[in-house]
């Protein structure tokens, strides 16, 4: 079985990353010239570079605290971004505020970007409501857990962008795994066929829980977007400049008239897929060993060289931010039992009033 | 006031949603320049543009999920499903995402799609093309699921359907939709209203979509024997008008529910349970349905059999009424 052939070569789809993948900050912090994404991050001085760095080491920080705040029981679950962090600050930074954000539940790094308020980051991770955030606030829909059902509300929403003539760009962000779902194939389809301003943002973290990315593809998945009608491009997703440019690239087309783009960001889960998941049952130690060396913090320290007082500043910034998320998330309280009821439906539905009344009696003589 | 198929009927409140609302589209497979297979859009697209009508790629989850993200930018999509047997492709779409948006993000992002589903059988199709998958969707939280059965009511509910900011399911009769009857646009009632389509004191028919006329026909054979049916049409399935409903159990005591979808855990059984906790009391004798069976649908040479028709209703009102010539029942 063809499983059984790829499961022996994890790595099929690797084998052409040192070809074609764009790079504009190497592993040891080398800047390296590219003639044709240069221009698009010209702007991106070192004062700007040293301030997405910050985010990458706050999101981390989030991400770190998340963690343990599960492992006390203050969090139900969390999926960390550990190692993903440039992929998600670097294209989520490039976005304007008008631009719309469709993202699976991996992107806690893009909504810190987003501007969204760290205790709404903690609600649906906590357990006390189904998501944590007002949509249109933000410019970033609620996380879609149905792997790769985002894409499609992404495309739907960029065709509502061109028939309002507007701008505004949707961008889509999901994981290697969603690639084998039949909508994000649909939403291909569709954003080819009505020439969409939408962004596919392809976190290719090598894992969907335990099964490995090439059990989802056998080339590279930038590969298949062409075939859709849809230019694509391969980056560094640990490479948060190179990122940034490609996503620029992709939002510049996107405005212009030139429609979608499919960006495949090769990054890699260091974490596991969730607090509830063990991954020292399925990854290579070596792997992931090779994967610790292209840290997308790392590189940016090696290049950035900063004072001793400006990486104290933002390290005494992450702890700040920190032990707010923790405060916030400690200070969410259990919802009233009969907000079960409220926004199922946006108008008044007589079979669930009924239900309501009924279990509101039941409630108050339980305290009687 | 004008007579119109119940076909034209929906393609007029279509009309007179795209007109009044620029935030209205429609969306579906062939819906363009053919029409439709069932001809609901004829002339849409000519009168109000390829932006606003518009044929879609042929992938159900696809349709469906674009018009999710056309419902976060403010629009109104409606969406034609060829045939009740497409729809499962985009099943998930439906009841994971147009069914929870609104709960899930607080009451914050509406989804106020109407998706547009001609259902049942009795027109001699082949697979996929005669089933009833409304009891899915009735079981879903945040979608409302309506059906209708009768011109007038085809154009009040189409229009009340998009009008609506909850999402709903709309159960288009297929084999009703030459039907002809009296149209008038300014006619209106709350959508989740069931009518009393006729008076009766000794059996409550409950019906829906296709069926009602079966039921009419049925209560007009009884009639001939002396047994008073009521028949009622549901319009509404979820929710269900327990007003309407109870009113008329309660005055006669007996009820049969129809619906041509499969029996087991079909809408019948919901208003079966229903009734018996809110009219037990009321009740003479234990509700019946008659119902397709729990098979697939089957082939068009034998649908007949599973379609429930005037004598099998009959056959469950003699049962209700304890009467010796039920066939399937028990014998008085």
């Amino acid at each position: 079985m063809s499983t059984a052939v790829s499961a022996k070569a994890p790595k099929v789809a690797l084998e052409f990353e040192s070809n074609d993948l764009v790079q504009l900050l190497d592993p040891d912090g080398r800047r390296l010239a590219d003639s044709h994404y240069d221009p698009f991050v010209a702007d991106i001085t070192d004062d700007r570079l040293t301030a997405l760095y910050e985010d990458l080491v706050l999101v981390r920080r989030i991400d770190t605290e998340a963690v343990a705040l599960q492992r006390q029981g203050e969090l139900a679950l969390w999926p960390p971004l550990l190692g993903q962090e440039a992929a998600q600050v670097g294209s989520a930074r490039a976005l304007r505020k008008d631009d719309f954000v469709f993202s699976s539940y991996r992107e806690s790094g893009v909504a810190f970007c987003r501007g969204i308020e760290l205790v709404d980051l903690a609600r649906a991770w906590r357990g006390t409501s189904a998501s944590g955030w007002d949509p249109y606030a933000v410019g970033m829909a609620t996380p879609a857990v149905i792997i790769g059902a985002q894409t499609l509300h992404a495309t739907g929403y960029a065709l509502g962008c061109v028939k309002d003539g507007v701008d505004s760009v949707a961008i889509a962000y999901f994981g290697d795994g969603a690639t084998s779902q039949g909508d994000v194939n649909e939403a291909m389809v569709f954003a080819a066929t009505f020439h969409a301003p939408v962004i596919f943002f392809c976190q290719n973290n090598q894992w969907a829980i335990s099964e490995p990315v090439s059990l989802q593809a056998v080339r590279p998945i930038a590969d298949r977007a062409p075939g859709f009608g849809i230019p694509s491009v391969r980056v560094d997703g640990n490479d948060v400049l190179a990122v940034t440019a490609v996503t620029r690239e992709a939002l510049e087309r996107a405005r212009s008239g030139g429609g979608a783009t499919f960006i495949e960001a090769v990054t890699y889960r260091m974490g596991p897929h969730t607090t509830s998941d063990d991954p020292s049952r399925y990854v290579d130690p070596l792997q992931r060993e090779e994967w610790a060396g292209k840290d997308p913090l790392a590189r940016l320290e090696k290049y950035l060289q900063l004072s001793e007082d400006e990486a104290a500043r933002i390290a005494a910034r992450a702890d700040e931010v920190a032990n707010d998320f923790r405060t916030a998330c400690k200070s969410i309280q259990d919802p009233e039992p009969l907000s079960l009821f409220d926004n199922v439906y946006a108008t008044p539905h007589s079979g669930l009033a009924r239900q309501r009344s009924r279990y509101a009696a039941y409630l108050e003589g339980l305290e009687s | 006031m004008s007579e119109l198929t119940l076909s034209k009927a929906i393609g007029s409140g279509l009309r007179r949603s795209l007109a009044a609302d620029d935030r209205v589209v429609l969306m579906g497979e062939d819906i363009g320049k053919l029409g439709g297979v069932f001809r609901v859009t004829d002339g849409l697209q000519a009168e109000f543009g390829a932006d606003r009508v518009m044929d879609m790629p042929l992938a159900e989850s696809g349709i469906i999920g674009m018009a999710v993200g056309l419902a976060f930018r403010g629009y109104r999509p409606v969406v034609e499903i060829q045939f009740d047997g497409f729809i499962y492709p985009g099943f998930d779409q439906i009841v994971a995402q147009v069914a929870k948006l609104h709960a899930r993000t607080g009451g914050k992002v509406r989804m106020p799609l109407t998706i547009r589903v001609p259902f049942g059988g009795g027109i001699g199709a082949v697979e996929h093309h005669s089933e009833s998958p409304e009891a899915y969707f009735a079981h879903t939280a945040g979608l409302r699921v309506v059906s209708c059965s009768n011109p007038q009511d085809a154009h009040t509910m189409i229009r009340q359907a998009i009008a609506s900011d909850d999402p709903v399911l709309f159960f288009e009769p297929k084999r009703r939709y030459w039907m002809k009857g009296e149209v008038d646009e300014d006619y209106d009632f709350p959508l989740e209203s069931a009518r009393v389509v006729r008076e009766g004191t000794d059996v409550t028919l409950l019906a829906y979509g296709p069926l009602v006329p079966t039921a009419l026909d049925a209560a007009t054979a009884a009639s001939d024997e002396g047994i008073s049916i009521e028949v009622v049409d549901l319009r509404s399935l979820s929710p269900l008008d327990y007003d309407t409903i109870e009113a008329s159990v309660r005055k006669t005591g007996r009820v049969v529910i129809t619906h041509e979808a499969a029996e087991f855990g079909g809408v019948g059984a919901e208003l079966a349970a229903g009734i018996t906790d809110r009219c037990f009391f009321h009740l003479e004798a234990a509700p019946q349905r008659v119902a397709g069976f729990d098979i697939p649908y089957p082939p068009s040479r034998l649908e007949e059999h599973f379609l429930p028709d005037l004598d099998r209703m009959l056959d469950a009102v003699d049962r209700v009424l304890g009467r010796a010539n039920s066939l399937t029942g028990w014998t008085a």
